[in-house]
């Protein structure tokens, strides 16, 4: 501990850039990093403010606020501006913060690289959000964008397509970054499998970004040549088929599913420990179980299409495949619980958010599994079934995973800690409203209520009801998490240099706050060896 | 790997040169290899059998000089549907909705075409078979889905299709749906060409 | 420290019933499951569906209980103290790798079996021709000469535009009502040929246990049949966005005796009227009639 911090002094009068010049041309990971943090809880919220109008206009039965095709519009967008502009950049701005300083780097590998593939994104969501003002609308045609549905859209088509490409584009290299730099920058006595598992799944999330967003490029470029040069990929009147436009969607979708969900893995794999005190069960078989899970991801995809008349051969394979995930998923869930067995738990709110994860994301798990049956599917797909399933891997799943991450490492980014207190009301009032939000929707799948409409039968009143109450005391809470984080750069306490005394990894063996520049020299075998998981 | 060996700046330059070319290379490489991939599906099909145009092709159509043979024990019903366009004025309908069929025999069926668009036109037929997986035991010899038919002002045409029904065909099939969803394609092969 | 959690807990809970407490008076609360149905078909999935479902029960039980244990045996606010000697068991991990494949498995062979009636179409009795259109559905009797369309009935319509300001409760089966139901026989193996004209629909009818996407250009199939004496009204809706007006295009299926079945298609081919939509030629196939479906 003493040593890294006399390697360190001279960090204390380092010299960053000021003003705006230090975030245009930002190159250091960190300010990066918080540059990614910011833009994806400013899109949280408004894809947020966008589930707001969905869940108010179904509060009760009757059109009330909405046109139907606005009402498309908001459930397209907020799935758009959630997925790739919310998780995906937290995810990466995690990275940014993170990576360098668990593997004992400097920064990133490519700096330069890292501030263009950030700066994409605010154009990238410009010229999407830009589409709720041109003529006939956002896009309507729900987030998977199936022709010829898609095809109908007005002046908001090339707009979300460039957008698409741009999202693309600045993921890709995002994830080339990460895997240069934890492939070349590496501390020297820190193999592969001394990694913290958070760069672990990180390194498989980044490999199949570099996978499936050509795939999505290629499958919305396609779509705009359909519509704009005449050729007719997926139109049957030119000989071209709709469907082959789901399976290439799906090629890239299913991988993007655990490109939301892979890293919040490895950031509960981080927590748990830290606070049951113990280190985690089975690192190798976590390694494992989320390598097998990312492979498994590119041979699943059509599962999400059982409905279009699949030969049977088809249906069973994927019903098959799909199942199988839930073998390596297990395997984590397991893990996780056996790292909490005999250990010693205390409950700050960063565990909390990560024991909730665990709870609710094998409620989703589990659904998942019931979904992967293809005959049930058939009264499952496309019901709220569906939707209640993904939001409960991915609002307590990734988007928990994401907060307990902040919570846990904000001390030693700022240096300062938040308020416990609030941090606990936030987490139970997400806890709550996110249940309350959710559950219902399961009785509403199977009783008949489809997903993506505006309105309903009065059947489906009462329980639509409840998860709009619930979608209210989930948004506002979101506002105590600003508020939280706010509150503890501006005047939090002084964090100590282990804010959490068993957490372990080389993030923690730097001073608190870290450094502008960390890790400048690399540490030495002896903090590597006391920093890291070893064998 | 690592940083502990130290690199001098000169072997730096030229090591990074070379990483570039091999980059570049790499670049070029991928880029021709999108390009190849045309013929080596055609390989991959040749070689695995699967989903090859020219089988498919074969699979679709029927040499009539072979002689068949029908199934004599066996009855499949076979049904015909017409699907319009939603842009057009056009009348497209089988002339027989439904028929009887023995596998291995040849059977011709007429769909009837009338243009009502009031101009000359196009038009193309693009057909279907359900379920899926007797797709490739429903042969036809003759089909007027193959081109695009030119149709005049207020032009009637009746269309015959010449098909077989393999005598493969699964014994968990006994009715097969030929489906023809009629397009005018005017626009888009005027904008092709 | 717990304490303080139970209390917030607590709290946050009695807020909950006080705020939901009026709701508890509705009716429909019981709508929790998936119908059984009335095919054959649909019993089959949904007993799938409750296996699947006991299974993830026992499994939610024994990994609920596994953790809500270590919560509460191993607090270090109770004077836990950490064995920090156990980080893996290759065991362990074996066994709790296996013990899912076995139940996966498990489930995986009725599954099989079911989708493998789902697929079987032979001895159809009655064929039916489904079209989806922007924003309203087509049957077409093959080989009967009835076809007609069936959409959104009038009052529904009028009560779910935008601030109507009429009352959805004041509507019989809001949203759920057409103008002209399919009609069907009971006991009858009937098949649906299910396309679409514009965009991708998908045709839904809960208590059959299936649904299945019409998408323009392709045919696909879908089958049901009706337990004898279960004739009544079922209904169903779109189920796949289909556009602006996705949310209002029911399906509604009447099923009825064969006699009345017989005396139905009777009337209707006498009727000559059997193409109820506007705008609509007798001929079957004019393409005019999609002039009765305006693009969004």
């Amino acid at each position: 501990m003493a040593n890294t911090t006399t390697a360190h002094t001279h960090d204390d009068h380092d010299h960053k850039p000021h003003g705006l010049k230090r975030w245009l041309f930002a190159t250091n990971h960190k300010d990066i990093g918080t540059m990614y943090l910011v833009f994806a809880c400013v899109l949280f919220f408004l894809g947020g403010a966008m589930a707001l109008v969905i869940r108010a206009e179904l509060f009760q039965p009757g059109l009330q606020f909405v046109d139907p095709g606005f009402f498309n519009s908001m459930t397209t967008m907020h799935a758009l501006l959630m997925i790739f502009g919310a998780v995906m950049p937290a995810w990466t701005g995690l990275a940014n913060w993170m990576v360098p300083m668990q593997i004992g780097a400097p920064d990133m590998a490519l700096p330069r690289l890292n501030n263009f593939s950030f700066w994409l994104l605010p154009f990238a969501f410009t010229l999407l959000l830009l589409t709720l003002f041109v003529p006939g609308g956002a896009p309507a045609g729900g987030w998977t964008l199936y022709p010829p549905l898609s095809l109908q859209a007005g002046d908001s088509f090339p707009l979300t397509i460039f957008a698409i490409h741009l999202m693309g584009i600045s993921s890709i290299l995002g994830a080339i970054n990460v895997v240069v730099t934890i492939m070349n920058m590496r501390a020297p006595g820190m193999g592969l499998l001394n990694m913290p598992l958070f760069c672990w799944t990180w390194l498989i999330t980044a490999y199949l970004l570099i996978a499936v967003m050509p795939v999505l490029a290629g499958a919305v470029t396609m779509l705009l040549t359909d519509h704009f040069f005449g050729t007719s990929f997926f139109t049957a009147s030119g000989g071209g088929d709709p469907v082959m436009f789901q399976h290439i969607f799906w090629f890239f979708g299913h991988p993007e599913v655990y490109i939301l969900i892979l890293p919040a893995f490895g950031v509960v794999s981080e927590i748990i420990p830290t606070f049951s005190r113990k280190p985690l069960f089975g690192y190798e078989s976590m390694v494992y179980a989320s390598a097998s899970i990312a492979f498994l991801s590119f041979i699943v995809w059509a599962h999400h299409m059982f409905t279009v008349g699949m030969p049977l051969a088809g249906q069973l394979f994927f019903m098959l495949s799909t199942m199988l995930i839930a073998v390596p998923t297990g395997v984590k869930v397991f893990n996780w619980c056996a790292t909490m067995w005999k250990g010693s738990i205390s409950f700050e709110t960063p565990m909390l958010f990560s024991l909730a994860f665990l709870f609710l994301f094998t409620i989703g798990g589990l659904s998942g599994l019931m979904l992967a049956i293809v005959p049930a599917d058939f009264q499952y797909h496309d019901s709220y079934f569906v939707v209640a399933h993904f939001h409960y891997v991915l609002v307590p799943g990734a988007v928990f995973a994401i907060m307990a991450g902040v919570y846990y490492w904000l001390p030693k980014w700022s240096g300062r800690m938040y308020n416990e207190k609030i941090g606990k009301l936030h987490f139970w009032l997400s806890t709550i409203g996110v249940n309350v939000l959710f559950f219902p929707q399961h009785f509403l799948g199977l009783a008949g209520m489809p997903r993506r409409i505006p309105d309903y039968s009065t059947q489906f009143a009462d329980w639509n009801m409840v998860s709009s109450v619930g979608a209210f005391i989930f948004g506002f809470s979101q506002l105590l998490f600003v508020y939280v984080v706010w509150n503890a750069v501006r005047s939090g306490e002084k964090a100590p240099q282990r804010p959490w005394e068993s957490a372990r990894g080389l993030d923690w063996e730097l001073p608190t706050p870290a450094p502008y520049h960390s890790w400048e020299t690399p540490p030495s075998r002896d903090v590597v060896a006391h920093g890291t998981v070893q064998h | 790997m690592n940083a502990e060996t130290p690199i001098d700046p000169l072997h730096r330059d030229s090591s990074n040169r070379k990483l570039t070319l091999r980059l570049l290379g790499f670049a070029l490489g991928a880029f021709g290899f999108g390009f190849a991939l045309v013929p080596l599906y055609d390989v991959i099909c040749d070689i695995t059998g699967v989903g090859n145009p020219k089988d498919l092709l074969r699979a679709s159509t029927f040499d009539e000089s072979v002689a068949p043979v029908p199934d004599e024990n066996r009855w499949v019903t076979v049904e015909f549907i017409a699907d319009l366009p939603s842009v057009g004025s056009w009348t497209f309908k089988p002339l027989v909705t439904e028929m009887k069929v023995q596998p291995g025999k040849l059977y011709v069926v007429d769909y009837i075409a009338h243009n009502l668009t009031g101009k000359d036109t196009i038009a193309q037929a693009i057909p279907n078979v359900a379920p899926g997986k007797a797709t490739p035991f429903f042969r036809k010899t003759e089909c007027f889905c193959f081109t695009p038919q030119k149709f005049l002002k207020d032009e009637e045409k009746v269309m015959p299709v010449r098909f077989v029904v393999d005598s493969h065909l699964p014994k968990s099939l006994d009715r097969i749906t030929l489906s023809y969803t009629f397009y005018d394609n005017s626009t888009r092969v005027a904008a092709l060409n | 420290m717990s304490r303080q959690i139970r209390h917030v807990l607590s709290s946050a809970a009695a807020a909950l019933v006080a705020a939901l407490a009026p709701l508890a008076a509705h009716a429909e609360w019981g709508n929790l499951n998936m119908p059984v149905g009335v095919t054959e078909l649909s019993k089959q999935i949904y007993s799938l569906h409750m296996t699947i479902f006991w299974w993830c029960v026992a499994i939610g039980v024994f990994v609920f209980g596994w953790m809500i244990w270590s919560l509460v045996a191993f607090r270090k606010s109770k004077g836990a103290v950490a064995d920090t000697s156990i980080t893996h068991s290759t065991k362990a991990e074996i066994v709790w790798t296996l013990i899912p494949v076995v139940i996966l498995v498990i489930m995986a062979i009725p599954a099989a079996r079911t989708l493998i009636a789902i697929e079987d179409t032979r001895n159809t009795e009655l064929s039916i021709k489904v079209t989806g259109y922007q924003w309203k559905w087509h049957y077409d009797y093959l080989g009967e000469d009835v076809k007609f369309f069936s959409a959104l009935e009038r009052t529904s319509d009028e009560t779910r535009q935008l601030q109507s300001g009429l009352d959805p409760n004041a509507v019989p089966e809001y949203l759920r009502d057409v103008d002209k139901p399919l009609v069907v026989p009971e006991d009858t193996k009937v098949r649906l040929l299910l396309t679409a004209q514009d965009v991708i629909h998908a045709w839904w009818v809960p208590q059959f246990g299936m649904k299945k996407d019409a998408i323009p250009g392709v045919v696909n199939e879908l089958w049901f049949k009706v337990d004898a004496g279960k004739t009544g009204i079922y209904r169903g809706q779109c189920a796949e966005l289909c556009g602006r007006d996705h949310g209002f295009m029911p399906i509604v299926v009447k099923v009825v005796t064969k006699e009345e079945y017989k005396a139905w298609v009777a009337a209707q081919q006498t009727d000559g009227a059997n193409e109820a939509a506007p705008a609509v030629n007798a001929a079957p196939t004019v393409a005019s009639i999609a002039t009765a479906a305006p693009q969004g």
